[in-house]
């Protein structure tokens, strides 16, 4: 084993449970997530920073898992895409508003805008169209155009939390 | 019940549900037991020789399974090239892509070696360790400069760099130019970009050393096309071959064409006796996906005093970049776009393809079509210009009537069938959008803005788009056992829905829930042929063949069950997946038993001359391509201090004949709208005098974010065209083709106090600023 791939010893909670590895201590969180625990909704989309479609929490905060070192979520709590979904395993509000508005066309974009929203949502929890846009504009989706996107998100802002439920 | 209950409404995406939840399965998402990873040694330069290549060191690293250069391939594939797509006689030199290059590199990021290893990670750093004795060669980098005498050559093999020279038209153009009140002539450039799918690509294969067969998997827009190059390049079975595409996150054309990555993952998989993958990562993106969009236009316009367009002839100059996947056909497309929604009584360009040391040229998102809308548009305004007449009214002039139509262009598209306008109202298409837009009270807005110190504009873009190009795209539709119906369909979807759009169509025949079906795309395994994903013409193809294939399943339904029951097939009707005698109660028999009773049930008897099973194949093909069109009208504001442009309102009026799906129709016309918006403003591939790209950053080249992207107002004609039997035409591309005309003039129109002219795209603050300083020197 060469340098590059000595390894360290990390625990954090990931979707709610709590996970025990060993990584390299050269593997993004990204790598990690993907490649040792199988979550495969994060997504890679540059590897550098830019176009947002690796976007994961980290206790609660939006970050890019291709820029963050695995081993530095060490006795974090961590929700990828695949946690996003409300307990009983139904589209949450927001999820359900992106089918609803045609915020999706190949997907492949859509964990990392969802993540981001997720966080942006809930320190901001009725954005103008402006401040949405401005939140939205660390994360590149070639497909949609963002109409979609912002429809959605403005339906939820809008809307009763009781209804948008489903 | 048999009607349109699903076609025409914006029924929810089947595909959502999954992908919301992050569980679509994407290219990197397969993982095989024992998958070895894979990373290429790529060309540092432009263009390069090369004799020698140490792969000792990189060999012997850690985790490395083997290192391959061109000279470890099989005896079958050494010094073969990749199918090339699309042959055409006036191609002089009908070069592609070796799987790896084997003694001369003509772009930077050619490969020239693969390493396979057990993790990515070890394969990279393997990789860094390959040495290769590179002798730097004369580069060409643009394609202007390369046709001049002397140019450096792109491959050392040819005399000078034109990939190929073909001219088209129609009428006497010597006779429109001596009887033309005026003449204004200009030229036009339109720059790389790139489609820049957020998926990038990437490869899988499995050989299955029983069976003879390999499986690959790929991230392709056109499997068939991938399966087609693979059987070439191993001199395999057809049916040896499987390639099979996962979701696909986004294509936009690049991922139209069979690369070499996809021809050496195979290959390594074979060898080793185990499966291998690669993905791409965004640099490699940047240098070795296809690119498109240099081209420079010299034009000249006759027209009459009344701003009648009399004639245009010209000279194209068209980069192919250093290989020729698609050979010359965007061009082609290019030169027969031209022409538009206007009647144009003659007409002459003669093209000229030439090689570049940059990577291929191939259909991007519109394809050939926004530089001639651009070139078109342009040249439009400028008549406008010249002769102080109001842009709309000149477009007014020329505009060929829906009265005319089918309209006869007096050209052959790529598909060999004539240029026939098959449907379309272009007059109210501008009409609309104008009025949308408010272009009648614009001037009065825009005095008021200009006395506030604000410099607004309004930019109009119209375009006639080929689309749903054949031979055909093939549907399978067959009702299982279990009474779910299953479609199969050699169609790739890359986020255009086809799922949901295919569903829709054969729901409404078989009279049952888009949910009770379930849509299998993209395999080469269940669909032997197919074309794939481009040109806009998956709903016109495999749709028609979807509506075709359900029309005859649900014949065969009713037959059988007139049969069983003993009564007419009047007397029949479809609800739910049930077949009910109409007002009996009673006497019913679903699709489940049907199905079963007809794919060997012992004891049952087909009818004489009935085929088992509840299945039919359809392979509807399309006479000629069908045309959409469309008119878009940009408002903008510009700071002349910073160059800045912001998009204040953007109408598009859409005709894509029948909508199957409004939503989805709006989703692909603002997608493209805002991909357009990059071609106009922001995405530029830049690439140094040696050729060397400067742009393979997110950071460096520029797409748009959420804070670019316009609320299109976006208002639906629907001319049905008569040549499918959905009256449907593509709507992929429209959104993005006229989008740079409708912008660029947009931000002249503001800048009239300047008087300054735009003739290229994409258009920065930093050349309107420098523009504006020029004129005022
Ligand atoms: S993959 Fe992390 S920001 Fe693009
Ligand atoms: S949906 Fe395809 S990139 Fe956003």
């Amino acid at each position: 084993m060469s340098e590059a791939e000595i390894t360290r010893a990390i625990t954090f909670t990931v979707n709610g449970a709590v996970t025990d590895m060993h990584v390299e201590e050269r593997f993004s969180l990204a790598d990690m997530l993907r490649h040792c625990l199988a979550l495969t909704g994060t997504h890679l989309g540059c590897e550098h920073g830019v176009c947002g479609a690796c976007t994961v929490l980290v206790d609660g905060e939006a970050i890019r898992s291709c820029l963050m070192l695995a081993v530095q979520v060490d006795g974090s709590d961590v929700t990828t895409i695949e946690g996003l979904a409300d307990e009983d395993g139904r589209l949450n509000r927001l999820q359900q508003a992106f089918s609803d508005h045609h915020g999706l066309q190949c997907g492949f974009c859509t964990p990392g805008i969802l993540m981001t929203l997720s966080a942006f949502l809930a320190d901001n929890p009725a954005p103008d169209e402006g401040h949405l846009r401005e939140a939205l504009s660390g994360n590149i989706c070639r497909c949609t155009g963002y109409q979609g996107i912002v429809d959605a998100v403005m339906d939820v802002v809008a809307a009763p939390a009781a209804k948008a439920g489903q | 019940m048999h009607g349109k209950v699903f076609v025409g409404q914006s029924v929810k995406r089947l595909e959502d549900p999954d992908l919301l939840r992050g569980q679509g399965q994407f290219l990197d998402d397969l993982a095989l037991p024992g998958m070895l990873q894979a990373a290429f040694v790529r060309s540092p330069f432009a263009h390069a020789s090369f004799s020698h290549i140490d792969t000792a060191t990189a060999a012997a690293a850690p985790g490395v399974v083997a290192v391959l250069t061109a000279a470890d391939l099989p005896a079958e594939m050494r010094e073969k090239r990749i199918l090339l797509q699309v042959p055409n006689p006036a191609i002089s030199y009908p070069v592609t892509q070796m799987p790896l290059a084997s003694k001369e590199v003509c772009f930077v990021g050619e490969a020239v070696a693969m390493v396979i290893a057990d993790s990515r990670h070890r394969a990279e750093d393997a990789a860094e360790q390959v040495i290769v004795d590179w002798q730097p060669l004369p580069a060409a980098a643009h394609c202007v400069d390369a046709l001049k005498p002397n140019a450096p050559v792109v491959h050392s093999t040819m005399k000078d760099n034109l990939a190929g020279r073909f001219s088209l038209g129609f009428g006497d153009v010597d006779i429109a130019f001596n009887h033309a009140d005026h003449v204004f002539s200009a030229r036009y450039d339109t720059h790389r970009g790139t489609g820049l799918p957020m998926e990038c690509r990437g490869v899988a294969a499995v050989y299955d050393v029983v069976g003879d067969g390999l499986r690959v998997w790929t991230s392709t827009q056109t499997p068939h096309n991938t399966q087609r190059g693979l059987v070439d390049m191993f001199d395999m079975a057809e049916d040896k071959v499987r390639v099979i595409t996962p979701e696909v996150g986004g294509g936009f054309g690049p991922k139209n064409q069979v690369y070499p990555e996809e021809m050496m993952v195979p290959v390594a998989a074979k060898l080793l006796g185990r499966p291998v993958k690669w993905v791409e990562d965004r640099r490699e993106h940047f240098m070795t996906t296809t690119q498109e969009r240099d081209q420079v236009w010299d034009v000249s316009v006759a027209v009459a005093a009344s701003g009648q367009i009399l004639g245009i002839k010209g000279h194209l100059i068209h980069d192919a970049g250093a290989y020729l996947p698609w050979g010359i056909i965007m061009p082609y497309i290019s030169a027969s776009t031209l022409p538009g929604p206007y009647r144009l009584p003659a007409y002459r360009m003669d093209v000229s393809v030439a090689f570049t040391n940059m990577v291929a040229t191939t259909p991007m998102r519109g394809a050939g079509r926004p530089q001639a809308v651009f070139v078109m548009e342009r040249l439009v305004d400028l008549i406008a210009h010249e002769l102080r007449l109001d842009p709309a009214e000149v477009r007014d002039r020329n505009f060929i009537t829906a009265a005319e139509m089918p309209y006869s262009m007096g050209l052959t598209y790529r598909d060999g069938a004539p240029v026939i306008y098959d449907s379309g109202d272009y007059p109210e298409a501008q009409r609309r959008a104008l009025a949308g837009a408010g272009y009648a009270d614009f001037k009065a807005r825009q005095a008021t803005a200009l006395a506030e110190g604000r410099y607004l504009g309004i930019g109009i873009g119209n375009y006639v788009e080929g689309t749903g190009l054949g031979p055909f795209e093939g549907a399978t539709v067959r009702i299982l056992s279990n009474g779910r119906v299953a479609i199969y369909t050699g169609a790739t979807p890359a986020g255009q829905a086809h799922r949901t759009i295919l569903a829709q169509i054969c729901a409404d025949q078989l009279g049952i829930d888009i949910t009770a079906i379930d849509v299998v795309l993209g395999d080469t395994g269940v669909m032997p042929r197919g074309a794939g994903t481009f040109a806009s013409r998956i709903t016109v193809n495999a749709g028609s063949s979807v509506q075709i294939a359900a029309q005859q399943v649900r014949a065969k339904v009713l037959a059988l069950a007139a049969a069983k029951f003993g009564v007419a097939e009047s007397d029949l009707e479809l609800a739910d997946g049930l077949v009910k005698i109409t007002g009996a109660q009673g006497d019913r028999i679903s699709f489940a038993e049907l199905a079963k009773m007809t794919s060997g049930m012992p004891g049952y008897v087909l009818p004489q001359g009935v085929m088992p099973d509840l299945e039919a194949s359809g392979y509807f093909t399309p006479p000629q391509a069908t045309y959409s069109n469309g008119s878009h009208v940009a408002v903008v504001e510009v700071d002349p201090e910073t160059g800045m442009v912001t998009i204040d309102d953007y109408v598009v009026v859409h005709d894509c004949g029948n909508v199957i799906n409004p939503k989805l129709v709006d989703g692909q016309v603002q997608g493209g709208v805002v991909h357009g918006i990059g071609n106009a403003l922001l995405e530029r591939m830049v690439y140094d005098d040696d050729a060397n790209p400067l742009t393979t950053t997110f950071a460096d080249y520029l797409m748009p974010t959420a804070e670019w992207a316009p609320n299109c107002r976006i208002i639906h004609m629907e001319s049905p065209t008569p040549l499918n039997p959905l009256g449907v035409k593509g709507a992929g591309e429209g959104g993005t083709i006229p989008v740079p005309a409708a912008i660029v003039a947009a931000i002249e129109n503001a800048l009239q106090p300047f008087d300054v002219r735009f003739d290229s795209c994409p258009i920065t603050p930093q050349m309107i600023v420098a523009k504006i300083h020029a004129t005022a020197q």
